[in-house]
């Protein structure tokens, strides 16, 4: 069993169709938490022992979010340059967060081929993350790759029901332990443990 | 006669204009303006009015009914039970100390005793008129000294009511009857008036509840403004009629009638419309009360006058200053306490007329006593003057600031004036990080705790260049005004303006009116209070609503925003419309062209920051 806290971030939910609809599936249950940094946030002003609390009390961190401009909405950054204090998160005496599993959720406008060397974007997604990445293992976090909603620009509504659907079984897999962290490090999505992928 | 009356009337409007605003710019208060401008038109300097200053004074006195309508509207039963403790403790220890010290001073002048009491009660009695209106225009209403000051005059007046009833049982020879002035009791022996008073004050209170509030209803059904205005009036003249009927004071009837009302649904347009009457009526008062001094006398006997007069005044003022001691009142304020109450008031002339009438004393001695009175009344606003010029300057200087002096303080020199809940706030935070402002305020009792505290106080007038001089200003950093009234503040700005032109200022405004006033006397810094706490409220709303809440933030954000921008462009605007004289018909204008802009402008309507429903709907259109 795992608890799971989901650190969400979108300054325009009620615009975004996919957002929406990834946050109606996210179950129910005692074993996650859902925040939703926009709501409660609003003015910036983040409550540091509040956010460090939670994070203490959970084993599983997820950065949910879209990806504006190659990067995280700026409340989470934000979120980041406050919460994960030196001497609590890193640096000496800093591993408070040793050990905890923690990923990026996030959707893209863009296609997933656009994330490639060939692409319009140049770079994959995992070279776009690699910021979070090196900010989670400084933190002695494990960093796994992200869950990816992608091309949502164009997306039709049975193609996002399939892919929401699949962030609802990811995380009953992780409350329910299933997630073997050493797996998940080899894969390019989460989805893959979902939908596996023949190479 | 109409000749006459119009002639009259314009000296009597002339005077007042021309004597206020010059009392007032000399800084003297409207009070001794109209006094004085009573005593030059007044018989025994122009004598543009002669012996029908009597008459005036009579009709003027219907200012002081009004006032006392007023009062007592104000004075919900709550309210008054809340003050009930002070009402009656420092009410009465006034009443009966500088009474019993009076009378035994005059038994010792060789009065018989029954003169002697009613002497001694008219003198107790001190200017509602004067004190509040005084304390009104210094903003002093809310203060300690305010509470304490409307307290004693508050049991003065209902204390007239038990006076009033008792005057005819001193009354030792048969009452003289005054010609034309009849009224039903007249040669009605004593115990009989007495009753009558009391049976005429529940009559008052029965029409108060039972007739009026369903009388007005019918003519606010109405809806014509007028017929309101109209039946206020009928209110306070028919109680006041019936008043005089039975020898009671008219004043105290519509005091009474204004306490049964202060509970009713009716209580602020009752306010509203009888306040301009009021306020025209009593500076008529105080005219006829400069005009009715009788100089002549004065000539006759100049010592005694002028003894008596400082007796009076001395022993008010002791007695008072006493009672300041004994409730703790510091220093500046008991002094200012004391000099509020040391005047002979308005009910006097009142208690004076009814005792000559009752025979108690002869003409002489009530024309003296009069005069007493009235020069008392004058001297009472050339003491505020005095206070405020010479005591409390010294008082300044002699305390400067008992903090000690710290570096911040060195560092950052900011001067806060006014440290009301608005001020007190700003003074709060910015202690909180470590700025310890300079405080100017008027409250003394807000003061004296600030030094307490350690703050850096300085008390009195913000407006005055030379304290202004002694709080630092050369050195400020920042001036921040967080002052109540908008006149204070414009007036402050000015004088800084001209004075400091380089040095910052943060003003309070209240509303958008303030702010273009401020504006135009070239302050870069206004904050008005009718601007965040309200797009605060509208956020919340809106978050009520089920909007997000970021997006209800930025919106608030941006209206502000807008608004502010909005504020010079409107306000230049504003000049072209100099032709509105009246002021709430220019906020009904503004009101109007500020609805009209958020229309067009719509603040938000531009804004579409990570709105991909926008980005989603556009690339569909593309493709």
């Amino acid at each position: 069993m795992s608890k799971i806290l989901i650190l969400f971030a979108h300054p325009r939910l009620e615009k975004s169709r996919a957002n929406r609809s990834l946050i109606d599936v996210i179950p129910t249950t005692p074993e996650i938490t859902f925040r939703d940094l926009y709501e409660l946030y609003p003015d910036f002003n983040i409550d540091v022992e509040a956010e460090k609390e939670l994070l203490l009390q959970h084993e599983v961190i997820i950065w949910h979010h879209p990806i504006f401009w190659y990067s995280c909405p700026p409340l989470l950054k934000q979120w980041i340059d406050m919460v994960l204090e030196f001497g609590w998160a890193y640096g000496p005496g800093g591993n408070k967060l040793s050990g905890k599993l923690i990923f990026n959720a996030i959707t893209t406008g863009g296609a997933p081929e656009a994330y490639a060397p060939s692409g319009h974007n140049r770079f994959t997604v995992a070279q776009f993350l690699a910021p979070f990445d090196q900010t989670a293992t400084l933190c002695k976090m494990v960093y796994l790759p992200p869950f990816l909603v992608q091309g949502t620009h164009r997306l039709s509504s049975e193609n996002l029901h399939q892919q929401t659907n699949d962030y609802r079984l990811l995380l009953q897999k992780i409350v329910a332990g299933q997630l073997e962290p050493s797996i998940a490090k080899t894969l390019t999505s989460l989805n893959e443990i979902i939908q596996p992928v023949n190479h | 006669m109409e000749n006459n009356f119009l002639l009259s009337a314009v000296v009597y409007l002339a005077a007042a204009v021309v004597c206020v605003p010059i009392a007032k710019r000399l800084g003297m208060g409207s009070v001794l303006g109209y006094l004085l401008a009573g005593i030059i038109i007044g018989p025994f300097v122009f004598g543009f009015v002669g012996k029908e200053g009597e008459d005036i004074m009579h009709f003027a006195e219907f200012g002081v009914v009004m006032m006392l309508f007023l009062v007592g509207l104000e004075l919900e039963p709550q309210k008054f039970w809340k003050m009930r403790k002070m009402i009656a403790g420092v009410g009465t220890s006034q009443v009966f100390l500088t009474t019993g010290i009076i009378f035994i001073a005059t038994l010792l002048l060789g009065f018989q005793w029954q003169a002697a009491l009613a002497v001694a009660l008219a003198m107790a009695m001190s200017s509602t008129a004067i004190v509040l209106q005084s304390l009104k225009e210094k903003g002093m209403l809310d203060s300690e000294v305010g509470r304490y000051s409307f307290s004693v005059l508050l049991f003065q007046d209902i204390s007239v009511i038990p006076i009033l009833a008792i005057l005819p049982l001193l009354a030792v020879a048969a009452p003289e009857v005054v010609d034309g002035h009849k009224n039903w009791l007249d040669g009605q022996p004593g115990w009989i008036k007495t009753v009558s008073v009391f049976l005429a004050v529940g009559v008052v209170v029965a029409i108060g509840r039972y007739l009026v509030v369903p009388l007005l209803r019918v003519v606010a059904k109405t809806k014509l403004r007028e017929l309101f205005t109209a039946s206020s009036l009928l209110i306070i003249v028919s109680i006041a009629f019936l008043m005089e009927q039975v020898g009671l004071s008219p004043a105290l009837g519509t005091f009474l009638a204004g306490v049964v009302l202060a509970n009713s649904e009716f209580k602020h347009e009752l306010e509203s419309d009888v306040e301009p009457f009021k306020g025209l009526l009593l500076g008529l008062f105080f005219l006829a009360v400069g005009a009715s001094i009788n100089f002549h006398l004065v000539g006759q006997q100049p010592l005694l006058i002028v003894l008596s007069v400082f007796s009076i005044i001395i022993i008010k003022a002791v007695v008072v200053f006493l009672i300041g001691r004994w409730y703790k009142l510091t220093a500046t304020s008991n002094v200012l306490f004391a000099i509020a109450l040391s005047q002979v008031g308005e009910f006097a002339f009142v208690l004076f007329s009814f005792i000559l009438q009752l025979n108690i004393l002869d003409r002489e001695t009530s024309d003296f006593m009069m005069a007493v009175t009235a020069l008392s009344m004058t001297i009472t606003p050339i003491l505020f003057l005095v206070y405020e010029k010479i005591i409390l300057p010294r008082y300044a200087q002699t305390n400067p600031a008992q903090s000690d002096a710290d570096l911040i303080t060195e560092k950052h020199n900011v001067i806060l004036a006014g440290f009301s809940h608005y001020g007190s706030t700003i003074g709060r935070f910015l202690r909180a990080n470590g700025v310890n402002a300079t405080i100017l305020d008027n409250d003394p009792e807000r003061v004296d705790l600030l030094r307490k505290m350690g703050f850096k106080v300085y008390y009195g007038d913000a407006t005055r260049l030379d304290l202004l001089e002694s709080a630092g200003i050369e050195s400020a950093d920042v001036f921040i005004s967080a002052i109540d009234s908008p006149e204070i503040n414009l007036e402050l700005a000015n004088t800084l303006r001209k004075h400091y032109p380089a040095l910052p200022l943060l003003i309070r405004a209240r509303n958008r009116m303030d702010a273009y006033d401020l504006m135009d006397a070239g302050v870069g810094h206004i904050y008005r209070e009718s601007l965040e706490s309200s797009i605060r409220l509208g956020v919340d709303v809106l978050k009520q609503l089920g909007v997000r809440s970021y997006t209800a933030y930025r919106a608030g954000q941006n209206f502000i925003r807008y608004d502010e921008a909005a504020l010079p462009k409107l306000a230049r605007h504003r000049h072209d419309m100099k032709q509105y004289i009246k002021n709430v018909r220019e906020q009904i204008a503004l009101q109007e062209e500020l609805l009209n802009n958020d229309l067009v402008a719509t603040p938000n309507s531009n804004d579409h920051a990570w709105d991909s429903q926008h980005m989603r709907e556009t690339i569909s259109r593309q493709s």
